[in-house]
């Protein structure tokens, strides 16, 4: 009895643990980018006259390719605007004169940030600013502007 | 008045048993380590014969999840979300509320009735004669096998239900599956998967906790009717518990 029994039960608990590790394994790695901690990151900053619509989390965008998030949103209480905290990938360095915009993905997605470099040599440091920015455009603003100027006299 | 005194410290009692049951557990544990031939087979009756049951009902509630979702989301203009709604409501709230109260079911009630019906024919107490700690011996292991089973069974639930959620993307509104995944693998980070984590081991631990206590502490197990009244009460406390413990992990976790 106790030798087929110990043989089937290590079997059995094989089973569950490569079964149950495996899955576990593809939600975390695969699924939940367990990486990202471990990754090499640095921070910059951004100012805008608005960011609505902006999460926390959004992407960032060159030329189309994801390279960081959002990390933080918050106003500046002196001048109030808002100033977007993004994380970016440890390997791509921008050039200081670089632009922020915060564009729509299609016609009513979510928002992200869209760097676009620009030709200068010297490079923004970690803890930077970007210092030419757009703000998000907001679809009702035009739409009522279009609307409604169009009406006036 | 003395009647109305019981109704309310009889609850209060029970609960200060519990409490001290799983002291004495907790003490016991670390001192003498389970056998491992008595962990691998409680493993094997607890958590390998609960993966059928896992995999096919975590498929169906991906299944349902995509359906339900696929409506919903078309409604708010957004139907490319369908992955990453389903797997996170599965990551971090059905997968392992479900697995454990599948597995409640399936194992808990088991274990209580036969940890109920030990201590009926007094086999607890022939233990305990022949010098065996029966904490140590019947529940530290019993209570370790749930708290290991059910992480990994819910992790399984996890991604049988993505692939439910898939084919059903993929088949019924013909979004290939690759395009379901990436949606899936974008809406879910670290955090999530960490919760469904935290969740599945405390959930675990009350179902074992509870099943066992209620069965190890039941006064008087004297028929087949008392069996039933404490393995069915069991089942009854350790539900409420972990639905309990869901709101409260949902909310304090990030």
């Amino acid at each position: 009895m106790t030798t087929d029994t110990h043989a089937s039960n290590a079997v059995g608990v094989g089973l569950l643990m490569l079964a149950g590790l495996a899955a576990l394994a593809f939600l975390a790695l695969a699924l939940g980018d367990f990486s990202a901690p471990f990754a090499r990151h640095y921070e910059i900053k951004a100012r805008f006259v608005s960011t609505s619509g902006l999460r926390v989390g959004a992407f960032v965008e060159i030329a189309g390719v994801r390279v960081g998030q959002v990390t933080a949103i918050a106003l500046d209480p002196g001048a109030f605007d808002a100033v977007v905290h993004m994380r970016l990938d440890a390997g791509i360095a921008l050039p200081s004169d670089a632009i922020a915009s915060i564009r729509t993905a299609g016609l009513i997605g979510e928002k992200y940030v869209k760097i676009t470099p620009g030709g200068a040599d010297d490079r923004l440091p970690p803890g930077g600013e970007i210092l030419d920015t757009e703000s998000s455009i907001s679809i009702e603003e035009l739409i009522s502007k279009y609307i409604f100027e169009r009406d006036a006299p | 008045m003395i009647r109305a005194a019981t109704t309310v410290l009889r609850p209060i009692a029970e609960l200060g048993a519990m409490g001290l049951f799983l002291l004495q557990v907790l003490r016991v544990a670390p001192t003498r380590a389970a056998r491992a031939g008595t962990l691998a087979s409680l493993l094997v009756r607890i958590g390998t014969r609960s993966l059928t049951l896992v995999l096919a009902a975590g498929f169906c509630v991906g299944a349902m999840l995509a359906v339900q979702f696929h409506d919903t989301l078309t409604r708010f203009g957004s139907p490319s979300m369908l992955g990453a709604a389903v797997a996170l409501s599965l990551v971090r709230e059905l997968g392992p509320v479900l697995c454990a109260l599948l597995l409640l079911g399936r194992a808990g009630s088991a274990l209580a009735a036969e940890i109920a019906s030990m201590r009926g024919t007094q086999q607890i107490d022939a233990l305990a004669c022949m010098g065996i700690d029966p904490l140590a011996y019947l529940v530290v292991p019993r209570l370790l096998a749930c708290v290991l089973s059910l992480p990994l069974l819910t992790a399984l639930f996890d991604v049988a239900g993505l692939t439910g959620g898939m084919l059903v993307g993929a088949i019924s509104f013909g979004s290939p599956g690759a395009i379901v995944l990436d949606s899936a693998a974008s809406g879910i980070d670290a955090d999530d998967v960490m919760m469904g984590l935290i969740k599945s081991l405390v959930f675990g631990f009350l179902l074992g906790w509870i099943c066992l206590g209620r069965a190890f502490l039941a006064p008087a197990v004297r028929g087949t009717e008392d069996l039933a009244r404490v393995s069915g009460d069991a089942v009854v406390i350790a539900s409420l518990a972990i639905l309990g413990a869901d709101y409260l992990l949902s909310a304090l976790l990030p």
